[in-house]
C-alpha cells in the first residue's frame, strides 16, 4: 500500500463524473420514466374508461332493438289496419258500381218500355181510328178530331 | 508467466502498479523496478488512474448516449438496460436516504456503475492486459516486458478506493454543516452519547464523546475504502496464484499438465463465485453512500 497522487486524481475524477451524472445522465432517464408511468396510468385510466363506456354502448343498443322491435309492430298493425280498410272500400266501391249498373240498366230497361208503350199507343190509335172509321165506314178527318184522339191515347 | 521468474517474482510483479513520477536524481519518467517506484515523489500510478478514468468516462458515455434518446415509448435493449440499473439505484436511494438531495441518486448510480466496472476488470483473465502491454512497450522501445509494470483493476489499488471513499467522505462533511449547521455538527461530535444536565459533568463528557464519535466518523471512509479494497485485493490475488499452477505445464511432466487443467478449472470457478462478489462490492459500496449521506442530513432529536 504506497499512497501517492493516484489518491488525489481518484478524488478529483469521482466528483467530476457525480457532477456529470447528476446534470447530464439522471434527469433525462428519470423523466422519461416518470413520463411511462404517466403514460402508463393515462392507458389504463383511458382503458378502464372505454370499457365503461363500451357496457354503456351496449345497453343503448339493448335499449334501440327493443325501442325498433315496438315500431315495427306497430307498423305492422297499422298496415294490417290499412290494408283491411282498402279491403272494404273496394268491396264498397264494388257494391256501389254494381248497383249504379244495375240502376242504368234498369232505367234502360224503363225507357225501352216507355219507347215500347208509346209506339204501342200510336199503333193503338191508329188501329182505333182504322177501327173507328171502319166502324163508321167514313174517312174520320184525324186532324179534326186530334184533341179527341189526344185525349184517348192519355186514357190507355 | 516467463520460466525465469520464480513464483515469488511473478506475484510481485502482477502486484505492482506502473508508475510514473519524478525519480530522486530529479528526472521524470516512468518506474522500472520496484526500488524505483518507491522511491518517487509525486507519483502517480498510470495504469490505475487509466482504467479507472476510462472505465468512468465508458460508464458516463454508455448512459449519456441512452439520456440523450430516452424517451417514454417502448425501450429498446439498452434503454432498458439503463433503466433497470437507473430503476434499481433509485429504489435503493428512496430505501435508504429519506432527505431530499438531487446529488445522491446520480452519486449512487455513479459510484454503483464504476465500481462495478472497476471490478469487472478482475474477472478478465489476469495475465491478457499485462502481457499485451508489456509485448507492445517491449517491440515499441525495445524495454524488458518484465520492468513494465500493469495492474488492471483499479479497485485493488487503495489510492482509487481511499479516493472515492474520502470523496464520499467529504460529501458527507459538507452536508452535514449545510444542514445541521457548523454548531450542530460539533454538538453531534461532542454531546453524545454521554450527555448529562450538569454542565460541569457535560464539560467534562466532552472529551471522551469526542473521542467516540471521531474515531466513529473517521471510520466511516477508511471501512468503506478498505472493504473494496480489501476485497478486490484477495480476489484478485487468488487468480494470481491459481494462475502459478499454469507455470508448473512449462516443467512438461504429466503432473505439471494436469496442474494446469485444475487451474484452468478453478479459474473457472473462481471467476463465476466473483462474479457475485464484484457486483456485491459495488452495491455495498453504494449502499454505505447512501446511507452516510442519510447520516449526514439527518437532524437529531432533542433530547
Amino acid at each position: 500500500m504506497n499512497f501517492n497522487y493516484t489518491f488525489v486524481g481518484q478524488l478529483l475524477a469521482f466528483f467530476a463524473f457525480v457532477w456529470f451524472c447528476m446534470k447530464y445522465v439522471w434527469p433525462p432517464i428519470m423523466k422519461a420514466l416518470e413520463e411511462r408511468k404517466q403514460q402508463i396510468a393515462d392507458g389504463l385510466a383511458a382503458a378502464e374508461k372505454g370499457r365503461h363506456e363500451e357496457e354503456l354502448a351496449r345497453e343503448r343498443a339493448v335499449e334501440k332493438l327493443k325501442e325498433a322491435k315496438a315500431q315495427a309492430q306497430e307498423i305492422i298493425a297499422k298496415a294490417e289496419k290499412r290494408a283491411a280498410e282498402i279491403v272494404d272500400e273496394a268491396k264498397e266501391a264494388a257494391q256501389a258500381e254494381a248497383e249504379r249498373i244495375r240502376a242504368a240498366a234498369e232505367a234502360e230497361i224503363e225507357q225501352e218500355a216507355n219507347r215500347a208503350r208509346e209506339a204501342l199507343r200510336g199503333e193503338v190509335v191508329h188501329l182505333a181510328v182504322a177501327g173507328a172509321a171502319k166502324v163508321l165506314k167514313r174517312e174520320i178527318d184525324e186532324k179534326a178530331n186530334e184533341d179527341l184522339l189526344k185525349d184517348l191515347v192519355a186514357q190507355l | 508467466m516467463a520460466t525465469e521468474q520464480t513464483a515469488t517474482d511473478y506475484i510481485k510483479h502482477h502486484l505492482q502498479n506502473m508508475t510514473f513520477g519524478q525519480h530522486p536524481d530529479g528526472s521524470w519518467g516512468l518506474a522500472h523496478s520496484y526500488e524505483e517506484a518507491a522511491s518517487m515523489s509525486y507519483a502517480i500510478h498510470v495504469d490505475t488512474l487509466f482504467w479507472s478514468l476510462s472505465l468512468g468516462i465508458l460508464f458516463l458515455w454508455l448512459f449519456r448516449r441512452v439520456a440523450k434518446k430516452a424517451h417514454a415509448g417502448v425501450p429498446g435493449g439498452m434503454q432498458n438496460f439503463v433503466e433497470w440499473v437507473v430503476e434499481f439505484v433509485d429504489s435503493s436511494v428512496k430505501g435508504s436516504f429519506t432527505a431530499t438531495n438531487r446529488l445522491v441518486a446520480p452519486m449512487a448510480l455513479t459510484i454503483f456503475m464504476w465500481v462495478f466496472l472497476m471490478n469487472f476488470m478482475d474477472l478478465i483473465a489476469v495475465d491478457l492486459i499485462p502481457w499485451i502491454v508489456g509485448q507492445t512497450a517491449s517491440l515499441t522501445t525495445g524495454i524488458d516486458p518484465h520492468h513494465v509494470f500493469q495492474k488492471v483493476v483499479p479497485s485493488t489499488d487503495p489510492n482509487a478506493t481511499f479516493g472515492m471513499a474520502v470523496a464520499v467522505f467529504i460529501l458527507m462533511l459538507y452536508y452535514s454543516v449545510k444542514v445541521k449547521g457548523l454548531g450542530g455538527f460539533i454538538g453531534e461530535l461532542t454531546l453524545h452519547p454521554f450527555s448529562s444536565k450538569n454542565m460541569l459533568l457535560q464539560a467534562i463528557f466532552i472529551p471522551f464523546n469526542f473521542l467516540l464519535e471521531f474515531v466513529s466518523l473517521i471510520a466511516k471512509p477508511v471501512s468503506l475504502s478498505l472493504r473494496l479494497y480489501g476485497n478486490l485485493y484477495a480476489g484478485e490475488m487468488i487468480f494470481i496464484l491459481i494462475a502459478l499452477m499454469f507455470g508448473l505445464a512449462a516443467e512438461g511432466t504429466v503432473g505439471g499438465w494436469l496442474a494446469a487443467v485444475v487451474a484452468f478449472f478453478l479459474q473457472l470457478g473462481w471467476a463465476i463465485f466473483h462474479i457475485l462478489i464484484i457486483t456485491l462490492q459495488a452495491f455495498i459500496f453504494m449502499t454505505l453512500a447512501i446511507v452516510y449521506m442519510d447520516m449526514a442530513h439527518q437532524v437529531p432529536e432533542e433530547h
